[in-house]
């Protein structure tokens, strides 16, 4: 029996090992560069604590229950068959469980209407938009403001919130930069708003975290945070050196395939929108055309019955770009 | 005509590739020597009518049993290749659509054709002995359903080596499951193993509910049941109202791709997203569905290896009941991130904490069983105790997942996959061994080596915690799940070679499991009391293995854990109340037991050859595999002859034999 718990302490000094270990660079989630990955990263060591306050004493408990009341010649151990039940006891671990559930429902509660996605970050500066549609199977990124576009590449100003605009021309993927915050769905037919910014300079992994078809796993990308000056500079340079994305141009990138980095001094003009209206039918309105443009709510919208929550229509009045494609 | 059948057969059969046309061959090989196996030794007669054809729910159990042990082994292997190709993802052992097409099936062959089986096996073993019955309520129905998911889990496993495996995924979203991201057969072949065998599983649940409600011996009242039985009740619940969805679900699916509709399409007013919500709305059930049962087993165990009384039965109701009332209000938490808005992503993030709460209360229960016990450990007590600490940790990082806002950091990732293991092998797969390790003598009739089964016991835990705790930390390294290759520098490499190492060290674990079958059957020792642990509930009361009637007389029930109050009674030499002795002085009479029918077999059988139309779109096989299924309900229908008496003097005679060795 002694194994027992040896193996469970090799298990626990695994977990630990790693867990600890978190502090280096290759633990990306726990190493946040931006206020989004900062939160949540805040909210997981919240929740391991309160979790913990109820775990650790019931692993001790264990193996002490274990180890004591073992059957042996000449236990001193007491031995009560027939003692099912006490209300006292029963009462106090019903409890115990919900009052730590009821303190973490809050803290949730809390951090879901803070951390939702399409509200904006509070800054000074404007934030800068780019439009992202996963595609088969390479992410295509759009700057509306500066008219250019990249493939499996993006660049943005620190210290400044970009409000992603995702969707996809294909089946569903995810846009995940771990070390600025948590992912989002892209889907076809929507465009979903989710705002991240890096605090500081720096060249962060991006991914695509849901499975979408065959090349799947070579849907990753790089995120540049850099200076303004710096960023200002690159545009200049991509619209100067890159070739323009025209529509035949696009009809390539949509043939299924892995890319490299690629980058583009123009789009064509409401190429986003195009992309998220597509599957609206011609001339009709009411429902469908409400679901192909639920964009502007960056919300399923048609779906759930416009149960959204004022968090989600915050940033609402800009982002009636969805209509322009009708 | 020659270039047809080779163009055909390029399409009906996968080949080009080294790897399945192993596959092919030794299945080819390992068909051909059962066939001769069978004709040598004169079994086929033998194999037709004790077992093809049995009602007996001892014999289903035995034969569910098998297939699940059996189909362990394919998600095994499925599992081991990729983890090889994650050791080395240079090497590209495995290319992207060979390992999509394996992370597939290894998930979908694991939780339906490989926990639902050993758990429906587990029931069918041992609900009826432990409530005092003869059979199941239904016990035609009991074979129809075995069958239904046989030849529903061979429809999937075929597509193997016929046609192509899918490789969307194990719950297969549109619109990549659609006829647009999946134009292959793959992807048919899934719809209907999965819908043939769904079927089965839905009868099942019917089935047990009730029995337990119906079938319990004199004197049982509800709130008498052994543990086990009541997370079967709960588990059944579940099914009935979760397995319909899946069964719509999937309907809907084949409509899209077989008649061209928009359910789930992008187009024509299809919603991809519709489908990820109806589909965990069986998908999270379903995972309640069989870790339940495992919480029965292990109370069950934790007792009677405790020499105790189970501590709180009635939190213990109450707790298993709420997990199943509370698993239909949790599904959302499967896509926090598909952005459905604050509002709803904080109602499902605390529906799925409270189901935290009964569970953490059962582990209190089980700790305190134990608490002021006696207890000692053979192997099904040594699983049941690797349980709880794992269960907990796995426990506790699915509390971390159910926070919304850090889940978007979570999502998708190896910090998933490490948490869904660990409380599907940590909690399912651990209690479901516990419970065929417990009941196996039942079953059979002898012991399982202890020293062997002891080997396989640290192989696998040593192997799952070396196996899954670098996942997490890959998880928060910012790996996802399903990547076939990382071709750039994330420092994943060294975590993902430990972890291969143990899902060896599982494997190996797997081989001293079949070495102690093959070792037990060797060295074969008749298990003589017939209550091999010194055991508390019904089904330990009678001979190993159970009679075919079960019970000669069917005994009144005074007492929660009854077997063990009764043997108490007679160590204090106290008598039996006057019902309980009545009922056992009683003449015996003869029994009234269901006929074997081979009925379930060839309607199954018509079903998969109607799923198998349906895959390839053959009309002419259709009509046939349809025809038949009408054909054998008609058949069913005007059987008249479909039970019969077994007389006393061949229960006397059977009874004499098994209890002649005290």
């Amino acid at each position: 029996m002694r194994r027992n718990y040896r193996m469970l302490a090799a298990g626990l000094f695994l977990a630990m090992v790693f867990l600890l270990s978190g502090c280096s660079e290759q633990y990306i989630v726990l190493d946040p560069k931006g206020p989004i990955g900062q939160s949540q990263k805040d909210l997981i060591i919240i929740s391991t604590v309160l979790c913990a306050v109820i775990i650790v004493p019931v692993l001790i408990m264990t193996a002490v229950i274990v180890w004591r009341y073992r059957d042996r010649p000449g236990s001193k151990a007491k031995y009560k068959p027939n003692w099912e039940h006490n209300t006292k006891l029963e009462v106090t671990w019903w409890s115990i469980p919900i009052v730590i559930i009821i303190i973490l429902a809050a803290v949730t509660i809390n951090y879901t209407y803070k951390l939702e996605p399409s509200r904006a970050i509070e800054s000074e500066k404007a934030p800068i938009t780019i439009q992202v549609t996963s595609m088969d199977w390479k992410w295509l990124f759009k700057y509306p403001g500066e008219d250019i576009a990249t493939v499996n590449y993006v660049k943005f100003p620190e210290d400044r919130p970009v409000r992603f605009q995702l969707t996809s021309d294909t089946a569903m993927n995810s846009f995940w930069i771990p070390q600025l915050g948590g992912q989002l769905y892209s889907m076809s037919g929507m465009a979903m708003t989710l705002y991240l910014q890096a605090d500081e300079q720096g060249s962060y992994y991006g991914s695509g975290a849901n499975f979408n078809g065959k090349d799947f796993a070579q849907m990753t990308f790089k995120a540049d945070a850099v200076s303004q000056e710096e960023y200002d500079a690159w545009i200049q340079e991509v619209k100067k050196d890159a070739p323009a994305l025209t529509m035949d141009g696009y009809k390539e990138l949509q043939k299924p395939g892995r890319s490299d980095v690629q980058l583009f001094s123009s789009f064509p003009e409401g190429l986003f929108e195009q992309i998220v209206t597509q599957y609206v039918e011609e001339g009709s309105t009411g429902a469908h055309a409400h679901h192909g443009a639920s964009s502007d709510t960056s919300k399923n919208e048609g779906s759930s019955k416009n149960n959204d929550s004022e968090t989600n229509t915050a940033d609402a009045s800009d982002q009636h770009n969805g209509h322009a494609g009708h | 005509m020659w270039d047809k059948i080779k163009d055909f057969s390029s399409e009906f059969f996968v080949t080009g590739d080294p790897l399945i046309l192993g596959a092919q061959v030794s299945i080819a090989i390992t068909m051909v020597a059962i066939v001769f196996i069978l004709t040598y030794f004169k079994k086929w007669r033998w194999l037709w009518t004790e077992w093809l054809t049995s009602v007996d729910h001892k014999k289903i159990g035995i034969m569910y049993i098998i297939a699940s042990i059996l189909m362990l082994f394919r998600g095994g292997v499925d599992a081991l290749l990729m983890r090889m190709q994650l050791a080395v993802p240079q090497v590209e052992f495995l290319n992207a659509e060979h390992y999509n097409a394996i992370f597939t099936t290894h998930g979908v062959i694991m939780i339906l054709f490989m926990a639902m089986p050993l758990m429906f096996g587990l029931f069918n073993i041992v609900v009826p002995l432990q409530i005092g019955a003869r059979d199941v309520a239904f016990p035609f129905l009991n074979s129809l359903s075995f069958w239904m998911f046989f030849f529903g889990a061979m429809l999937f496993n075929v597509s193997f080596v016929i046609g192509g495996s899918p490789d969307a995924g194990w719950l297969a979203y549109p619109p990549l499951s659609g006829l647009s991201g999946s134009p292959g057969v793959g992807q048919d072949f899934y719809i209907w193993g999965i819908q043939i065998s769904g079927i089965g599983s839905l009868a099942t649940g019917i089935n047990f509910i009730v029995t337990i409600l119906k079938m319990r011996a004199p004197g049982m009242k509800l709130m008498k049941m052994p543990m086990f039985t009541w997370s079967v009740l709960s588990s059944c619940t579940t099914i009935i109202f979760a397995f319909p969805i899946l069964t719509v679900t999937l309907f809907l699916l084949f409509i899209d791709r077989y008649l061209g509709a928009h359910f789930f399409t992008l187009d024509g007013g299809g919603n991809p997203m519709m489908y990820i919500n109806l589909i965990w709305m069986w998908g999270h059930p379903e995972v309640y569905i069989v870790i339940l049962p495992a919480f029965g087993i292990f109370s069950e165990i934790v007792s009677a290896f405790s020499k105790k009384k189970l501590f709180g039965y009635k939190s213990m109701v109450f707790a298993l009941m709420s997990i199943s009332f509370f698993s239909f209000f949790t599904w959302a938490h499967h896509f926090f991130t598909m952005g459905s808005g604050a509002n709803v992503n904080a109602f499902f993030a605390v529906t799925t904490m409270l189901i935290a709460i009964p569970t953490g209360v059962k582990v209190f229960n089980w700790l305190f069983t134990m608490y002021r016990g006696k207890l000692s450990f053979p192997t099904p007590m040594m699983w049941t105790i690797a349980f709880i600490p794992c269960f907990v940790i796995g426990g506790m990082t699915g509390v971390l997942l159910s926070v919304a806002p850090a889940d978007f950091q979570f999502h998708n990732s190896y910090f998933l996959i490490a948490h869904f293991h660990q409380v599907l092998i940590g909690g399912v797969v651990f209690g479901y061994f516990a419970g065929l390790y417990y009941w196996w003598p039942k079953m059979f009739g002898f012991k399982l080596h202890e020293g062997l089964g002891k080997w396989a016991f640290w192989f696998w835990n040593i192997g799952f915690y070396v196996c899954f705790m670098p996942q997490y930390a890959l998880g928060l390294m910012g790996m996802t799940r399903r990547f076939n290759e990382y071709n750039f520098d994330m420092g994943w490499q060294p975590l993902n070679v430990v972890s291969t190492v143990g899902g060896f060290l599982m494997g190996i674990a797997f081989l001293f499991q079949v070495w102690q079958i093959a070792h037990s059957i060797k060295f074969y020792k008749k298990e003589k009391t017939g209550d091999t642990w010194d055991g508390r509930t019904l089904e330990w009361s009678i001979p190993s293995p159970a009679p075919m009637y079960n019970f000669a007389r069917i005994p009144v029930v005074t007492e929660q854990d009854d077997w063990w109050e009764k043997k108490q009674r007679r160590l204090r030499g106290e008598a039996d109340p006057p019902e309980v002795a009545q009922a056992e002085q009683a003449p015996l009479e003869p029994i009234h037991m269901p006929r074997n029918s081979g009925v379930p077999f060839v309607m199954s059988s018509f079903w998969f050859i109607a799923g198998f139309g349906f895959v390839w779109d053959w009309k002419w096989m259709i009509v046939l595999g349809l025809g038949g299924v009408i054909v054998s309900m008609l058949v069913r229908s005007f059987t008249y002859n479909t039970d019969y008496y077994i007389p006393v003097e061949e229960v006397e005679r059977t009874e004499a034999a098994a209890r002649g060795a005290h």
